[in-house]
């Protein structure tokens, strides 16, 4: 599903630059459920933005199911990103005078789906995250761990192939960081792969597959207990 | 290309974000005010200019006479100048294919007496053309005709003020008038738009005046019309060449402007024509400075809603919205609060308009100030293209940002 072959990023900042990445090697199956764990400017974001299409890579290949992104423009990623990808921030990012379900239905109206159909799925996804009688409340309306299962629920309407998640217990408590969790580990049960970013041992103990990255390189990549027990 | 969710999008910012939309209205619905106004009340002083000469035909030439003040060929000074039928023939038959309107006028001031009621009247004795040159209105019977002239006929036109004076609400027509002793039949009713003073004269055929007080061929001033084709610079050369032939026939100094002169309207238009030209051309170069500051003012807010929404363009990338449709968006937006606005301001302004309608005519000569829908049209045109570009450079701007970027923006 994601392949990258010595990946390498570097930021400038005034007239140095900041190597963040220095040649990353992964492979990530459909269907699995990997964490990414570092120490802050470790380059976990950057890695996540890179494989969401959010940002370009200096070097190295990235294919997405398949197909080779390079010299990818605004449009076209936009579309890869509305059919593959589906993203949850540590922030939410949902968008404030839109309600929850119009949060949740806003990828499948640049899908170009019907509003009455895109409400409609919109609200059984909200369903899904136990929000469907939150459904007409807007963002400052709902605490937090509700506001990132909206979240969870706009990054799924697409059905897309991957979910990426960035810090997404981040700004959460524990109970919530758990109910999220689980959410995760049900998308993941379904057969999508997911990809999530953390700094936190409890998070990454809960997914299947730990790569560890330090100083833009990747120090470990293990199967976790939980990944072992799946695959028994 | 009518798109039902990009407009309830649209509606939905604008409705969610009112501060923001109100503010970008205003400063786009404000300059439109000012531009309307600005424009009514030039057009409103142009309607005056044009009112002040309304009691005249636009194309009207007096030629009048009184003493001299220059010695010529042995004449003396102060010598009393007078027009007579002949001058008349002579201008008609001279520049005849010059000339619409042609009509003599003898002064006279009587008393003008109906059963008890009885007052003085300025009277004038006149051709039937006088008619169109001092545009009266007939609102009762008719004008004089050459007929009357012909048998001299003892006939009256009055006023419509004059005719309240001595009726009352009873009615004038086929009655007869004492006038100055003889009696005459009341044939018409008019009005003009000269005012009341217009309104309470009379008149009676030149040939009866002729026959009737004096027995001569005196007339105290020749009106004509000049040919409305001529251009204003040919009417004028033509007052002018008229001016010096009448005065060479009639032993007068050629630059002797109190025995006989020619009163050109051709001369008064060409004057307002220019100063209307000179007022139009500064009402356009302000006029369109309040545009530009409105464009400017709207383009500044745009700048700034735009950067506000930098991280909500970041959210809608992220979830697969393409640049295309993110300048879309906000350039339809902005062109339908520009749009929007400005026709409020336009309305509010021609609404102001017409509460002014005449009320200012007296005091500061604006009369029925309008915009007239040439103009209405341009400036729509130009505040849809305003809304357009002042939304379409920095939204462009941000579309381009990398949606990390934009994500991270706060």
């Amino acid at each position: 599903m994601i392949k990258i072959e010595g990946l390498h990023k570097s930021y400038p900042i005034g007239k140095d630059s900041l190597h963040v990445l220095k040649g990353i090697d992964l492979h990530i199956k459909e269907g699995e459920f990997v964490s990414i764990m570092g120490s802050s400017g470790s380059g976990k974001s950057t890695l996540l933005n890179i494989v969401g299409l959010l940002d370009v890579h200096d070097e190295g290949t990235y294919h997405l199911n398949g197909q080779l992104i390079k010299n990818m423009n605004e449009k076209k990623a936009a579309i890869l990103r509305n059919k593959f990808l589906g993203f949850i921030f540590q922030s939410f990012n949902l968008i404030s005078y839109k309600t929850a379900v119009e949060n949740v239905a806003l990828p499948l109206y640049y899908k170009g789906m019907a509003r009455k159909e895109r409400l409609q799925i919109a609200l059984d996804y909200l369903e899904k995250v136990g929000l469907k009688d939150w459904a007409n409340h807007l963002p400052n309306e709902l605490s937090g761990g509700q506001k990132q299962r909206v979240a969870i629920a706009r990054a799924l309407v697409t059905k897309p192939k991957v979910v990426l998640a960035d810090e997404p217990t981040g700004a959460l408590d524990s109970t919530t960081t758990d109910s999220v969790m689980d959410l995760l580990k049900d998308i993941n049960d379904e057969g999508m792969t997911v990809f999530v970013i953390t700094h936190e041992e409890e998070v990454a103990e809960q997914t299947k597959r730990v790569v560890r990255l330090k100083d833009g390189l990747i120090i470990s990549d293990e199967i976790t207990a939980v990944g072992k027990a799946k695959a028994v | 290309m009518f798109d039902l969710d990009r407009w309830r999008e649209i509606f939905q910012s604008i409705n969610k974000n009112r501060l923001r939309s109100v503010m970008s209205g205003f400063t786009v619905a404000f300059a439109i005010l000012l531009f309307t106004l600005l424009f009514g009340i030039v057009s409103g002083l142009s309607n005056s200019f044009k009112g002040a000469f309304a009691d005249d035909a636009q194309n009207a030439m007096f030629v009048r006479v009184w003493k001299t003040s220059k010695p010529y060929k042995g004449l003396q000074t102060g010598r009393t100048v007078q027009l007579k039928n002949k001058d008349y023939d002579y201008i008609t038959e001279e520049y005849g294919n010059k000339i619409q309107y042609k009509s003599s006028r003898i002064y006279k001031n009587f008393t003008i007496k109906y059963k008890n009621e009885a007052s003085n009247y300025s009277v004038m004795a006149v051709n039937p053309d006088h008619q169109y040159l001092e545009k009266t209105i007939i609102d009762e019977g008719r004008y004089l005709n050459e007929r009357d002239l012909k048998e001299k006929s003892k006939v009256i036109v009055i006023g419509r003020l004059l005719k309240k004076d001595l009726f009352g609400e009873r009615p004038a027509l086929r009655k007869r008038v004492n006038v100055n002793g003889s009696s005459y039949l009341v044939i018409g009713i008019f009005s003009d738009e000269g005012g009341d003073n217009e309104e309470r004269k009379a008149f009676i055929p030149l040939t009866t005046a002729q026959m009737m007080y004096g027995n001569n061929d005196y007339i105290s001033q020749i009106a004509l019309g000049y040919n409305p084709n001529l251009s204003l610079d040919a009417a004028v050369a033509f007052g002018n060449q008229m001016e010096r032939d009448l005065r060479k026939k009639m032993d007068i100094h050629p630059d002797d402007q109190s025995a006989l002169s020619v009163r050109n309207m051709a001369e008064a238009n060409k004057g307002v024509g220019q100063f209307m030209g000179v007022l139009y051309a500064i009402v356009i170069l302000i006029g369109s400075g309040t545009l530009v500051a409105g464009i400017i003012g709207i383009s500044n807010i745009m700048i700034f809603v735009i950067k506000e929404r930098t991280k909500e363009f970041g959210i809608r990338k992220a979830l697969g919205a393409k640049p295309v449709s993110i300048v879309g968006m906000v350039v339809q937006e902005s062109v339908l609060i520009t749009t929007l606005a400005g026709y409020l301001g336009l309305t509010l302004g021609t609404y102001i308009l017409s509460l002014i309608g005449n009320s200012l005519e007296e005091d500061y000569f604006i009369k029925d100030p309008s915009v007239s829908p040439g103009i209405v049209i341009g400036a729509t045109i130009v505040l849809i293209l305003s809304g357009l570009i002042a939304a379409y450079v920095p939204a462009k701007k941000a579309a381009n940002i990398k949606p990390i970027e934009a994500l991270r923006a706060d």
